[in-house]
């Protein structure tokens, strides 16, 4: 019937607007589903009926059956793929919000519809908006609201919603008024005093979904974040409250109103905000006791969150009491304990859905104020009111936002700054719930209705659009302290509670009441009674810190996992730590490490000290380990490393010389094995160390890159260091973990140093390179390890990238083909080579220049990497000798040839091949 | 503000208390009545027992800590400058003062509220916090919650992380390291009222 078969689905849902509206209950109806089916069998009777009138057909259109939940699909469809596109363009989206992008696609769907239909048939439905898309934002805000800080700012963000509220809504009112009896209104605006302050009050109070929206894109503080987002959803109460009264009083009349009706009001306002806070922890408390309960039902614990606190928002929508405030403290209310119940899985899922949903209804919402916006016969535009409203209630709300701040820094222990205020009073976006309600009016008793559906919209739309957009450069202009997204360590968490137990008690020492008492207070009740209430016994007994280190434990062998690649590397990884953690109990920590630099340390010393028996242990056993090794500061390993570096002797210099050469092998063999992506991500990085300009580097994917650059080249100094100065084998293993975990990302900026350290490891002399053995069997802790091949497994393990796969299978299979005396040099010739064949040929072809230097700064991009790494190689040249006086000639010198150490070979040929190489330059550097 | 300055005078060396801790009049008086309060026998100073008194200190896990951090110097006893003094640890930081040269540090200075923490931890103020008193301190605040294994894995990780030296010791330098991305300000401060 129609060209546009997407223009024409819409056109059919929206002009059936009961259709509409029903909607999105199958959208929400995680919980209902028998809901959902009720529905479309009732379509299918309607449907059916006139569908079956001919004979049997062998294929029929069935489209009012489907109707519905199909429309619903294909909006969500839509809605979602512009979302992918969006995000398309990086440079794109970092500028725009993506509450602008969505907007603007409304405007063109509405634009399409509107043409195919001639009129506009469809508009932000309130019905849809606040029973379905509002909930499932505010479920979500709610529920993931950091309680701490928002009950911490509790006092600020109360001001800020109900004084602030207030004061913008009779302010833009009355000023409304005022502006439209001086004659700046046109005359055809026909609104009194009332209907003036009705309109402020729906279009004074900031917009939770815009907030959010635009402000987790800004990235800025938790505090002030909180803050204006808190206020945003606590001014919902003052709204809807100011917004029924002034419905009632437009209703009678404004010369009916008495004096009683007023206090009305304000008495409506106390039973809507404290009524809906009281709905909410109500139902956080039966829904934090049903989840104590749901230890044998596991699948729908989920369920039972998404039910029970969209239950909340309904039954107070019932009563008529702010829903928004009771969703939100339902879900602040609840989260404690019912995280602490369900099960892990249950967790994930609960999250992963209300973002889901939350999302898909934010873009939901941002795209059908675009298409409302389209639909001229809904709107009158007025210039003048525009105009006046528009800078109302810009200039109020900073006027409210410096006169509360003024106020409210006489009693904050953190006084909020200039710069807060002006983020503040600039992010007071309005949204959807405005234009919700605008468009709620009864045209009837409104007269002026349309102006201000006009003006809503606009107004909507320049704060979403312009403000949003400016946001974030102002922001970045006013270099507004930026959130962080750091995890705290364990020992900011035991030191942060050891203060909350200080100032509770300096407080009582001290004879005040303030805030840290009440929320000892609050604690000591929490955990005597509702805990206990509301806890499963066996959660009850688990300590939150406990749980704490316990979350920092996964966490960081989450880090190490994804960084290196495999679990049953870290886990083989950590096993060597753990025997040296009993002896050592100050093991480094990985995640540290990797987050901080990249770390010097070498993987193959561990290598060499693994013990066979050791691999056999339990993954689960050997997790925990790695977890407890975790976290190490690396500036100990530094100054170590310089330390050490800095004394070695002649006698050392000479066996640093073996290594040396044992790199420079491995490097050419990683040459032969260098594969092209690994390159390319390794050469972006380094660029991005010697040139600040490259930041990009950051966005690339870290998972085999950094790693795996390093080990072949830390081995060497690592165990130069060894034999030099320390004998101790702990240390090396930590080293090794390290250097799995690290993170590629970080370390750029160290590069540079690192360079001329691992110039001088690389560069061999031109003799010919001894054994790498010797130096290693000298190695005191290697004594205990007799197998090569063993270690070679383990290493093989953590670094072989999935390319090489099939090699390293080889490369195994042969190495046990050939039964492995004991590290001798010589004898892993032969074996050495006999991998590499192996391996050779799944290997990709090797980069066509030889890279004798790692040190591969420059290569950015592609096209360049091999250039690049030439150049490199010769710009490091010249730093050598600055630094390091007696250092050969560069890589570069040596002889491409394919001469190598047999332990560097077989090391290499495990290792990932690209990585291999990078290594080198780091690992000196960085130690 | 008669009844103030009235009280003030009662307060001996009330303007170099004020000079030295940064607290205002009003503070001071404040905290002269809590402290003739708590000051219960009329003795002019107090006594661990005094504190052991105050009802919601007792659930405090660490109170014993805390009293103890009082009474640093082994008397028994705490005179009203001494106690204003550890109190004024937790004054917020004011950044409208005027940073005068001449004075060093002030007690409310970051470091000082950090040292103030380091010594609940540091019980034998070998200026450094062994794993020993570590897990004192960590059986206090989780009770019964987690067991003697857990509470030494968690001791020995939270080492681990600090511990920069290889010592398994934290010693006030690593203490604050460690702690050097955490608002102290914020965190360790009071809002007195006036």
């Amino acid at each position: 019937e129609r060209t546009l078969p997407v223009v024409d689905l819409a056109a059919r849902l929206f002009s059936l607007s009961s259709a509409a509206r029903q909607a999105p209950a199958d959208l929400s109806a995680t919980g209902q589903p028998g809901h959902a089916l009720a529905r479309s069998a009732e379509d299918h009777e309607d449907g059916g009926a006139s569908h079956h009138g001919g004979g049997y057909k062998i294929v029929q259109w069935e489209w009012s059956y489907v109707q519905t939940p199909y429309i619903i699909a294909i909006w969500l469809l839509v809605a979602s793929v512009a979302k992918i596109l969006f995000h398309f363009s990086q440079r794109f989206t970092t500028v725009v919000p993506e509450s602008c992008v969505l907007i603007l696609l409304g405007l063109v769907l509405g634009a399409v519809v509107l043409i195919a239909n001639k009129k506009q048939l469809y508009q932000l439905d309130p019905g849809l908006f606040f029973l379905f898309l509002l909930p499932t934002i505010v479920g979500d805000a709610g529920y993931f609201m950091p309680s701490r800080l928002f009950f911490d700012n509790l006092g600020a963000i109360l001001m800020y919603a109900v004084v602030g509220t207030l004061w913008n809504a009779f302010c833009t009112g009355f000023c409304l008024y005022g502006v439209k009896l001086a004659g700046v209104i046109d005359d055809k605006v026909q609104a009194g005093l009332m209907e003036f302050l009705l309109f402020g009050a729906l279009i004074s109070a900031v917009d939770p979904v815009a907030v959010l929206a635009v402000f987790e894109e800004v990235h800025v503080n938790e505090m002030l974040f909180i803050i204006v987002f808190g206020e945003s959803l606590l001014n919902d109460a003052v709204t809807v409250v100011l917004y029924k009264v002034y419905i009632s009083f437009v209703e009678v009349g404004p010369g009916n109103v008495q004096t009683a009706d007023y206090f009305k009001g304000v008495a409506s306002f106390l039973v809507v905000s404290i009524g809906g806070t009281m709905v909410g922890l109500i139902f956080a408390v039966i829904l934090a006791f049903i989840t104590r309960f749901t230890k044998k039902v596991r699948i729908i614990e989920p369920l039972f969150i998404f039910l029970l606190v969209y239950l909340a928002y309904l039954t107070a929508e019932l009563f008529s009491l702010s829903a928004i405030l009771s969703m939100t403290f339902c879900g602040i209310g609840c989260n404690k304990y019912v995280e602490a119940n369900i099960s892990q899985k249950s967790r994930t899922t609960v999250k992963y859905t209300m973002k889901t949903l939350a999302s898909i209804a934010e873009t939901i919402i941002f795209i059908f104020l675009g298409i409302s916006a389209v639909d001229k016969s809904k709107w009158a535009w007025d210039t003048g009111l525009i105009a006046c409203t528009l800078i109302f209630i810009f200039v109020f709300r900073a006027m409210g936002v410096v006169g509360q701040t003024w106020i409210l820094n006489k009693f904050r222990l953190v006084p909020l700054e200039k710069i807060d205020q002006v983020v503040m009073s600039y992010g007071g976006l309005r949204g959807a719930v405005a234009f919700a309600l605008v468009v709620l009016l009864d045209g009837e008793q409104v007269k002026a209705k349309d102006y201000f559906v006009a003006t809503t919209i606009v107004v909507v739309f320049f704060t979403v659009m312009f403000q949003g957009l400016t946001i974030k450069p102002l922001v970045k202009w006013l270099k507004v302290p930026r959130s962080t997204n750091r995890k705290p360590t364990i020992n900011e968490e035991i030191h942060e509670r050891a203060f909350d137990h200080i100032l509770a008690a300096i407080e009582d020492i001290a004879g005040l009441n303030g805030y840290h008492h009440w929320r000892d207070k609050w604690e000591q009740f929490d955990k005597n009674y509702l805990s206990k209430l509301l806890l499963r016994k066996s959660v009850y007994h688990k300590s939150e810190l406990w749980e704490a280190y316990q979350k920092i434990n996964i966490r960081d062998a989450i880090s190490v996992i994804d960084q290196g690649g495999n679990i049953l590397t870290s886990a083989r990884l950590s096993l060597p730590s753990m025997a040296s953690r009993t002896s050592f109990p100050e093991v480094t920590n990985v995640t540290n490490y990797l987050r901080e630099n990249g770390s010097g340390v070498c993987l193959d010393l561990q290598v060499i000290d693994t013990n066979p028996g050791a691999k056999v242990e339990e993954e689960t056993e050997t997790h925990h380990v790695l977890a407890g090794n975790l976290y190490k500061p690396r500036r100990r390993y530094q100054s170590h490393y310089s330390r050490h570096f800095m004394t070695v002797g002649d006698q050392e210099r000479q066996e640093r010389e073996v290594f040396q050469r044992n790199m420079r092998n491995r490097l050419e063999s990683f040459k032969s094995t260098h594969y092209k992506r690994h390159k390319k991500d390794r050469s972006q990085k380094k660029r991005k160390g010697s040139d600040a300009k490259e930041q990009d580097a950051n966005d690339k994917p870290r998972r085999n890159v950094s790693w795996q650059d390093k080990d072949p080249i830390i081995v060497p100094l690592e165990s130069e260091e060894n034999k030099g100065e320390r004998s101790e084998p702990d240390k090396d293993e930590d080293v090794g973990i390290t250097f799995v975990a690290r993170k590629g990302s970080e370390t750029p900026k160290e590069r540079p140093k690192s360079v001329p350290a691992a110039l001088e490891v690389c560069q061999s002399p031109s003799v010919a390179p001894p054994s790498p053995t010797c130096g290693e069997k000298n190695l005191p802790w290697k004594g205990g390890i007799g197998t090569l091949p063993p270690c070679v497994s383990v290493e093989a393990t953590k670094i072989i990238p999935i390319d090489l796969q099939q090699a390293w299978n080889q490369s195994i299979s042969s190495l046990e083909s050939l039964a492995s005396p004991p590290v001798p040099q010589e004898p892993q010739h032969p074996r050495v080579s006999a991998l590499y064949r192996l391996s050779g040929p799944p290997r990709p072809p090797p980069p066509p220049p030889p890279v004798p230097g790692q040190f591969q700064f420059p290569g950015g991009k592609e096209e360049e990497e091999e250039s690049a790494l030439s150049q490199q190689q010769q710009e490091m040249q010249p730093l050598m000798p600055s630094l390091r006086p007696p250092p050969p000639p560069p890589s570069g010198a040596v002889p491409p040839g394919r001469r190598r150490n047999p332990c560097v070979y077989l090391r290499s040929l495990v290792t990932t091949p690209p990585s291999g190489s990078e290594p080198h330059s780091r690992g000196p550097t960085q130690l | 503000m008669g009844s103030t300055s009235s009280t003030l005078a009662k307060i001996p060396n009330a303007e170099d208390l004020m000079q030295e801790t940064g607290f205002t009049p009003a503070h001071l008086v404040r905290l002269y009545d809590r402290f003739k309060v708590l000051d219960k026998d009329k003795k002019g100073f107090l006594t661990p027992q005094d504190f052991v008194a105050i009802k919601e200190l007792a659930m405090n896990p660490i109170c014993d800590r805390i009293i103890g951090a009082f009474f640093t110097s082994g008397g028994e006893t705490l005179d009203f400058p001494s106690f204003v003094r550890i109190l004024a640890h937790f004054r917020p930081i004011d950044k409208n003062r005027p940073k005068e040269p001449t004075s060093p540090d002030p007690i409310n200075s970051r470091s000082n509220k950090l040292k103030f923490a380091f010594q609940l931890y540091d019980q034998d103020k070998d200026g450094k916090i062994s794993r020993h008193e570590l897990l004192q301190v960590l059986r206090a605040m989780l009770e019964k919650q987690v067991t003697e294994e857990q509470l030494e894995s968690i001791a020995d990780r939270t080492i681990q992380e600090a511990d920069l030296d290889r010592d398994d010791a934290i010693s006030f330098e690593e203490f604050r390291k460690s702690l050097e991305k955490v608002n102290i300000d914020h965190k360790m401060s009071i809002r007195f009222l006036r």
